[in-house]
Formats: C-alpha cells, structure tokens, sequence
C-alpha cells in the first residue's frame, strides 16, 4: 500500500509550517475532489493535513457591509445563510446548483475554489495531459473537447475550471484571504485563477504553501438583483456546459450598473468585461443584452466539439439578463 | 383467493434495506486472498514484457498472472472469456494479467505498479463505428440466433412508386449497463470442487461454462447468487471477472475474491454496441405503407463476434408488401459488445419508431393513426398468427389517457412564459414474449408448509416473490407457507434472468411441480416423515408451444419542455399503457416498466459512451462523465396495463415486463423534442448542442 500520513492540523501556522515539510503535502477540506484524484492516481501526496477543525467555519459581517467566509465553511452551510441569500442570490443559486447534496454537505469553501479540472484526459493517469504531466501533450484539443475551453485557451490546454461558487465570487469582486510562511495576503478573484498559457500545472496565483483562510464578499447594494443560471446536460449533478452568473441595476429602461461572470468556458471565471462595459447605459431589452454577449464571445475559439458554447452562452446571458431586469418577455 | 395478482411487497425487502443480505463480494470464506486485473493501456499491439519480478518482491503480493503462465482454457465460445491465453491485446482495458494478494490494497496497488510494455504497430486503433466502415460485412446470424437479412417483395419497386419516402439514418452511441453493483466473485476451490459466489444473472450456465473452461466436472461446481444488484443484461453470461477468480483460486489455493470498479465496467462487462439504423419507408398519400426496410450497423470486436439484432423488430410492426432487413458489422480494436435491455429492440425501435414519426409529419397524419392505420392482422413477415396483439388498444388508451387529441400538427409552435417551446411525443413498444425450459422440485411437509425449489435468479425485480406468490396458487396455500429457494445451482436448473423471460420461463415449472404434487397429496399418497416431493421440467412443454407469434405491446406518451435560453431539455409527462399478458404483481411489474422507461430516457437524453479515438477507449468511463438520468431528470412517470387474456403462453400467463419499458422509450422523447422546436435530432443523446443554435431567439 502507498503510505500517506494524516495530520489534522490545530492551527493555520502550524498547517502551513508543516506544508513546508517535503512532499507532496496537500491540504485536506471536505476531500470531495482530492480523495478521488488520489484514487485515480492523479495526485499522491505523502501527508494530508486536515484544516477543517481551524474554527474557519463561521460567515461573519464585516464593517462595510460585506461578509468575510471562513475557509472551511461548509458550502450546503454557505447557501443557507439568510444574509448570503439576500444580499447574493447569485451566490446561493451557485452553490446549490452544484454537485449534489451529500458532496456540498462536506464540501468547503477553499477547497471549492481549488477543485480541479474535469477533463477527461487530466483524470486519467494512463493518458498524456499537459496539466497532469507538463509536456507529455494535450489529446483534448483534437478529442473529448466538448465541455472544454472556448476562450483564453492556449494550444498547452483547453481545460476549464469547472466550478459554479468561484464564477459567482468573480462576479461579486470577492477577495480570497491566504497565509503563507510570510504572513497574510489577499488576491481579487478577478486575479485568482490563471489562463493555462505555457504552464497549465497551474490552476491559480495562489502561492505555493499558501492556506485560504477565507473569502471576503464586498457590498454590493444591487446584489438581491442577481442571480445564477447554469446549462448542462442532466438537471441535476452534472458541472455546466456553460454558466452565467449576473447581477444587474436597472433604472428606468436603461441598464445602470451590470456584473457578469460566465462559467465552464475558460481556465477561470471569466469576468465578462466587454459585455459590462457596453451594457453600462444600455437599454434593457434582449437584443442589447444579446449583442453585448456576442461582443464578448466574440474572442472565442471554440474547437468542433464546443462551438456550440459560443451560442448557449449568448443565449444563457441573454436570458439571466431579462430575467433579472423583470423583462422575461 | 388469489395470491397472483395482489402488490406483495419483496420477501426479501427487508434483509436488503437493513444490510443483512448479502451481495456476492460480501461472503469471505476463511483465508480468503484478494485478485485485482491488469488493463491494457494500448487499443492494439502485443504484451512484449511485464516486469512480474517487482511486483511480486512487494510485501503482501501472493502471485502475478499473465498469458505466459495462466492456466490452459478450453474454447467456451465466448473469446471474452479466454483471459490471459496470449499475449495479444484486442482492445483497450483487456485484461493482460493478473495480481493476487492479500488484502485488496495492496492487490490494488501491486496492479498499479506493475510494469507492462507493448508493442504497437504504426497506424493507430481501429475503433470508431460509421455506417460505411471497410470493415462491414454480413454475419451468418445476429444475435439470439436471428436471420442475417430477410426480404418479402421489392423494396426498391415500393420505394420507386411510393407517394412519399422517407429515408432516414438514425444513431445511437455505446451504452453501459451500470448495474448498481458491479460484477464480483467469490471462489474457493478445495478437494477438486469448485464453490462459486457470483453477481450473475443466472448460475446454471456459469456451471456448464466454468465446466468447459477449467474442465472440471459439472457435478463438482456449484454457483450461487443470491441477491444480485441489477444486471441489465450485463451479468446474462459469465464475465472475465469469474473466469479470473477461479483461475487465480486453482493456482494459489486459496479462496480469492474479485469486484470490478466502476470504471472496469466500461471495458470488461459488456455494454451496447453504437448503431447506425437507415430506414426508408414507402408510402401511399392516404397512409399505407408499402415499404418499410431497416439497414443495421454495428460494431464487434476482434476476439467475438456479437452483432445486436437492430433490424429484428421491424420484422414485426407494421404492415406492409415489401419489406428488407439486413445486419452488417464490423470488428474493431474494442471490447466484445453484449447484453443490454432489451438488445436489438432497443437500439432498433428508436430508429422505426423515428422513422414512422417523420412519415407522419409527411403524410399530415396523427401518428398514432398512422401506426393503427398499418396495423398487421399477423406476422406482417412470416404471416404466422399473433398469440395476441392488442397494439392498437394501447395505442387508443394511451391517447386518450395522455390527452393526446388536439395536439397541434406544426412542430414549434407550443411557447410558454416567453421561454419554453412546449410539445408532445409517442411511440409504439414491443418486446419478444419468450419461455425457456426450466425444471422445479416442490416439497410439501407434514406441518402444512411448503419448500419449492428452483435455480431462478431474483435480481432485484422481485423474482422471489412472484414464484411464491405462483408457488401458493398453485397448492391452494397462502405466501407464509412457502419457503423459496432460489439463487444456486444446487437447486434444479433454471433458465437465466434474461430476455423477460425468467418469470415465464420459471413459472411454469414452479406450477408444474406444485401442481404434480396437490394431485399426489389429493390422491392421498402419504406424506414421509422428511417431506413429500414432486419434480418437474418443462423442455417438452416449450417445445410443444404452438407456432404463433409471441409478443408484448405498449404505447408511450411524452411531454416535454426546450429551454430558449440553452436548448436544455425537461421532461413534464410520461405515459406508457403495455399489453403484456397477466400482470402477476401490480407492486414489481410497475416497478419494471418505471425502470425501462426512465432508462429509455437516459438514452434518450444522457447517456453516451464516447469514444477517445486516439487512445482507443471510452473516454468517460465513470459514473461522473457518463451521465444516466437523475432523479431530477424523471418526472412521475405514469403506468397502465391492460388485462390481457392470452392462451398461447405458459400457465402463468404473463408475458414478460422487463425489458418492454425501455423499447420506444427513447423515440417518444426524441419525436416530443421535435414537435417542440421542429428540430429533428436523428443522432442520440439529444443534447443542447443540437438544439441551441436552431432554435428561435427570445
Ligand atoms: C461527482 C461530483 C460532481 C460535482 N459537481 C459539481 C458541480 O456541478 N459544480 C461544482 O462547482 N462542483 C462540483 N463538484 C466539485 C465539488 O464542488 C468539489 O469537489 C468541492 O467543492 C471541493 O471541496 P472540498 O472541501 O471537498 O475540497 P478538497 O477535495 O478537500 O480539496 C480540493 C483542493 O483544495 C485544496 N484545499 C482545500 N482546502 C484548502 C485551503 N483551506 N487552503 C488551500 N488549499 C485547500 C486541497 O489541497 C485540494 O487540492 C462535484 C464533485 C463531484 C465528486
């Protein structure tokens, strides 16, 4: 049997010392993803450490408004929370759109953030996958592409991050807080995960031996406006083909402020910024919403497989859109 | 009183849901040794070394098998089934050696480790299906021991002076049965006997089969399997995973047990071949078909030959003069396909029952006029008489049922709440109503009680409990005083869970014997002190069955809902009204068709093996990336039977349920789907992709 040792840390400075230790050494949330990657051989460390009996479990108001997310917060937890549901919708619909109950019972908040790809190839120790093994090839591009990458991908890796929390925190301008052996930092989410580029072994900026302790959500004063949608291909239990996540200010017939994040496209969240940008001052009417996210999908380059993306997201952010302005018509 | 026909709960329900039955990997006999396969990670090639030494200076590890050191098999006409006899690898996942050790861990990661290089030739796995791959030829027969192809008049001269032709290509791609419990067994071999605890379908064939292969007398074998966790065809006949086991017990002489995980059920148990089905009907203005032809493709593998019967159904439909099957497959670098629900109906009425939609948009006909309109009065190939045929009734109650009249003719004009295209869908089901020979002892004791014994198989459809509710019938008893013993070989032959046939098949002799012996115990024979007992075998009775054309019949009824905003599909209502003889347990029998059903709409919408065509396997061989439906996916699926009367059957009447359910299934929803947004999807699953770009904006 392979030895792995298990520590269940009772501090933040002692986790992260003994992250510190050779390795591999890889922290343990809910272990909903990492366990199965260790099973199919994809990861192997040689100690876990336990961080989920840090007292990070608890969602606190900050001075601003805002709400500070321990990093160990459990996200069937996080969904519930009466001030996540109203002041973020978008943020609850996220979380319970995923996965399934019995996983998002267990499931935390820093370990969903740092959830791996679903790609076929990367969960398969026996295939090459640039990501697994950097330089051994990306069969992806010329093979089961469909749910992969349309956008930001690089000819290393179309991989995506398959998640729904981190596309509704990118939308929120959330900011991750970690400790590292020099102390405390934060990282917008805006700056979190990376484009795979020449190096797809990384997943985000975070540095390496860095705990998440938590997730700060600004205020938001038209947060109760937003919402989450999500295609995919069983109504239940499947990551998304695409996602939207979406908050909207409208005054009048006109779109004031706008925050769209799309999911399951690219290596990140992908902050939707041209769409944002010429939506602010916009009429709220589906064709402005459609151009604006043609605008945006626009920079795609989708492969045979997944230029069907191109298109659901169009319509997806169409759709969430006039949802959320009381359109619907 | 009756006990057929009352919704008796499962007898064994309770040992299931508290945990104390137990499932074949359950059972440890003492000293017990785990095995553990080595796939091959090559579609194609040769095994040129394995480094076995390393492996086996692991702490733990008992023995490594590999073709240059297993055991001799004789041919049990199954090449699945010769494991580890060369060093050619026909497929990716092929089992290219075997560790053993002492716990499950260490088997797991001793296979892990070991080493294995191949050989591999320049040009890359040969293993992606199409309807004119080189590859194509005709085989003597299909599955089950069907014609290859059949002809009744001139197609061609049909489809030349039709009014209207369709001509269509329909596919389906690989499915995977995915029972919940994957395939597992048990085996200790001691003093020249084999004892087998095995996932199995039906353990009177794994005897003869494990005879043959190990030759070993089938007097010294016995097999059992007393709750299985489904199988769905996948465990109709002996995997890899028993022939394994007895092979690594012979050697270490041990008892060694062995599981499939998920992702070996994608590779080593059997699934559903893709097809690819042309059919082209002829057709008068006024509805009459006077064509209909149905072109199979299908793919195999290099070591088996299995070609599902896609075209079989066809044969029994519809009316019409001139008609044409044919059966073409194609052996590739892939596992062996087999067994899954309904095999050849399945696959093959989606494509009919597609084909006959698009005919009645054509035509301007109500579909389920059209189908009533091309009713048979027999077997519209063989001309044989139908035992009974009540197509039409099913098709008429489900209408009606459904709320199917009015139902708009132009496809895409159903809109609700600016965002949903709303439609409706149906398709006809059929499904063989077959008996096989089987045999029964009953037992009656001095106490009032009974013992009736036969080799059925319950895997999970409440087998057990049917036969002792016949069991009672038939002795004039209630439930309580039968003990069942089912699941062993031990128990008189019987023939295997499959092809809905098991009921029918066990039934008649279960009520055969019970009946032998109400009339010894009414002339007034004696009971002995250790019981009194009556066999019975029912090879003579099936073959005096009269020449008719047996089949069960449904009528399935969809509604569905297409999301504008990403072409994501939603089922609302589903309605299926079946014709399948006596129902004998309302409680099981709605259960089956439920389960065919909601499987049928898995095909329909979710489940896809697909092919990585450069590495040669299937890509999404888990349960996380091949998507079956979730229960959010079903909505409450209604069930009506009629109350058919059928004297051409065996005693019990009934004629099978297991499969029908699934057969027409997935037409239903793909003909909704169409009728909601006019787009029509011939390839499944159908998925937003297909949908999204045709479909009107908001
Ligand atoms: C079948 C299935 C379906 C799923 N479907 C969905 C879906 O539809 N949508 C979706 O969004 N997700 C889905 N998920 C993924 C699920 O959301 C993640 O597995 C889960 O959120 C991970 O959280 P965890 O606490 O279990 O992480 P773990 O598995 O414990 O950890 C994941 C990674 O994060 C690291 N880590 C954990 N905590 C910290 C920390 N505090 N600081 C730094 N590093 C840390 C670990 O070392 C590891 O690398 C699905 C998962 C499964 C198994």
């Amino acid at each position: 049997m392979r030895p792995l040792d298990y520590r269940r840390a009772s501090s933040v400075d002692e986790a992260v010392a003994l992250m510190g230790r050779p390795g591999p050494v890889r922290l343990l949330g809910g272990g909903t993803n990492l366990v199965d990657l260790l099973k199919l051989g994809v990861e192997s460390p040689t100690l876990l450490v336990d961080v989920t009996h840090l007292g990070l479990d608890e969602i606190d108001d900050t001075a601003d408004g805002g709400l500070m997310i321990g990093a160990t917060v459990r996200n069937s937890d996080l969904a519930a929370d009466p001030r996540v549901r109203e002041r973020y919708p978008v943020l609850a619909r996220a979380l319970l759109s995923a996965a399934s109950a019995q996983i998002r019972n267990v499931a935390t908040t820093g370990g969903n953030l740092l959830q791996r790809t679903r790609c076929v190839y990367f969960m398969d120790a026996t295939k090459p996958c640039n990501k697994r093994v950097p330089g051994s090839g990306c069969p992806a591009i010329e093979g089961a592409s469909r749910e992969l990458g349309v956008l930001g991908t690089s000819t290393e890796c179309i991989a995506t991050h398959p998640g729904d929390m981190a596309v509704a925190l990118t939308a929120l301008d959330a900011v991750v807080h970690y400790v590292t052996a020099d102390g405390a930092a934060t990282i917008g989410m805006d700056r979190f995960h990376r484009l795979p580029g020449d190096d797809p072994s990384r997943d985000t900026e975070l540095p390496p031996g860095a705990m998440i302790t938590g997730v700060e959500i600004p205020p938001l004063a038209f947060g109760p406006t937003s919402t989450y949608r999500k295609a995919r291909d069983r109504r239940s239990f499947a990551f998304a083909l695409a996602s939207v996540a979406a908050a909207v200010q409208v005054e009048g017939d006109e779109v004031r402020d706008v925050r769209l994040a799309i999911g399951s496209v690219a290596h990140r969240p992908w902050r939707a910024r041209v769409a944002e940008e010429l939506l602010r001052g916009a009429p709220a009417t589906a064709d402005s919403f459609r151009a604006a996210a043609e605008a945006e999908m626009a920079a795609a380059t989708p492969t045979e497989e997944n230029r069907f993306k191109v298109d659901l997201v169009t319509r997806l952010v169409t759709g969430t859109l006039l949802e959320l302005a009381g359109g619907g018509r | 009183m009756s006990a057929l026909g009352t919704p008796l709960r499962r007898l064994e329900g309770r040992d299931k849901v508290t945990g104390s039955a137990r499932y074949a990997f359950e059972h440890t006999p003492e000293g017990c040794v785990h095995a553990w396969p080595v796939q091959s990670t090559v579609a194609f090639g040769r095994v040129e070394s394995i480094d076995v030494d390393a492996v086996l200076a692991m702490p733990g590890v008992i023995d490594v098998i590999t073709a240059d050191d297993a055991e001799h098999l004789n041919d049990a006409d199954d090449g699945e089934l010769l494991v580890m006899q060369s060093r050619n690898v026909a497929y990716r996942g092929q089992v290219v050696a075997l560790v053993v050790a002492e716990s499950l861990e260490t088997a797991r990661e001793a296979a892990g480790a070991l080493r294995v290089e191949y050989l591999t030739g320049e040009v890359g796995p040969d293993v992606v299906l199409t309807g004119d791959h080189p590859k194509l030829y005709a085989p003597e027969t299909v599955n089950a021991g069907f014609a290859t192809d059949t002809a009744v008049g001139d197609i061609d001269q049909a489809l030349a002076e039709a009014d209207v032709v369709v001509d269509r290509t329909y596919t389906t791609p690989a499915l995977f049965n995915n029972p919940m419990e994957p395939h597992a067994s048990v085996v200790t071999w001691a003093d020249g006997r084999l004892d087998v605890v095995e996932s199995s379908q039906g353990t009177t064939s794994t005897v003869q089969i494990l005879a043959k292969l190990f030759d070993i007398p089938v007097d010294d074998i016995v097999v059992r399997a007393e709750h299985v966790g489904g199988g769905f065809g996948s465990k109709g006949s002996p995997r890899p995973n028993v022939v394994l086991a007895v092979m690594a017990a012979r050697r270490v002489g041990r008892p060694v047990k062995i599981a499939y995980t998920r992702q070996m059920m994608f590779s080593i148990a059997g699934y559903r071949t893709p097809t690819v089905s042309r059919m082209r009907l002829a057709a008068t203005r006024d509805g009459r078909l006077l064509g209909i032809s149905h072109d199979a493709f299908s793919q195999t593998s290099t070591i088996e030959e299995f070609t599902e019967q896609t075209a079989e159904a066809v044969r029994h439909m519809y009316a019409a003069p001139h008609r044409s099957t044919t059966h073409r497959v194609a052996a590739l670098d892939v596992p062996t396909p087999r067994w899954m629900r309904a095999p050849g109906e399945c696959p093959g009425m989606y494509a009919v029952e597609s084909s006959i939609d698009e005919l009645a948009h054509e035509l301007s006909i109500d579909p389920v006029e059209l189908r009533v309109l091309n009713e048979p009065a027999s077997d519209p190939e063989t001309g044989k008489p139908f035992s009974s045929r009540h197509l039409v009734d099913c098709l008429r109650r489900g209408a009606e049922a459904f709320g199917w009249d009015g139902r708009a003719r132009t496809p895409g004009t159903r809109r609700e709440g600016g965002r949903w295209l709303v439609g409706t869908g149906m398709a006809s089901s059929l499904y063989p109503a077959m008996t096989a020979p089987s045999s029964a002892c009953a037992t009656a004791h001095r106490d009032g009680s009974y013992r009736v014994e036969i080799n059925a198989t319950d895997i999970g459809t409440g087998a057990r409990t049917v036969l002792a509710q016949i069991a009672a019938d038939a002795l004039g008893t209630v439930v309580d005083r039968i003990d069942i013993r089912i699941g062993s070989s031990v128990h008189p032959l019987g023939a295997i869970a499959g092809g809905s046939s098991g009921t029918a098949s066990w039934g008649w002799a279960v009520t055969k014997a019970c009946r032998s012996l109400t009339e010894k115990l009414a002339s007034g024979t004696e009971i002995p002190h250790d019981g009194l007992v009556a066999d019975a075998d029912t090879t003579d009775d099936v073959e005096a069955m009269d020449d008719v054309d047996r089949h069960a019949y449904g009528a399935q009824f969809v509604e569905v809902r297409v999301d504008l905003d990403s072409g994501e599909i939603a089922i609302s209502r589903m309605l299926g009204v079946f014709a399948a003889g006596r129902i004998l347990n309302g409680r099981t029998a709605r259960s089956q068709f439920i389960g065919g059903m909601t499987m049928g709409v898995s095909m329909a919408l979710h489940e896809q093996g697909v092919m990585d065509a450069r590495h040669g396997d299937y890509a999404n061989h888990d349960l996380a990336t091949y998507h079956v439906a979730a229960s959010a996916d079903i909505p409450p699926i209604e069930v009506e039977w009629l109350d058919e009367q059928d004297s051409h059957l065996n005693p019990v009447g009934g004629k099978g349920i297991g499969e029908i359910g699934i057969v027409g299934a997935a037409a239903a929803v793909a003909n909704a789907v169409w009728h909601a947004t006019g787009v029509r999807v011939r390839d499944l699953p159908v998925q937003p992709d297909a949908l999204v770009s045709r479909l009107p904006v908001r």
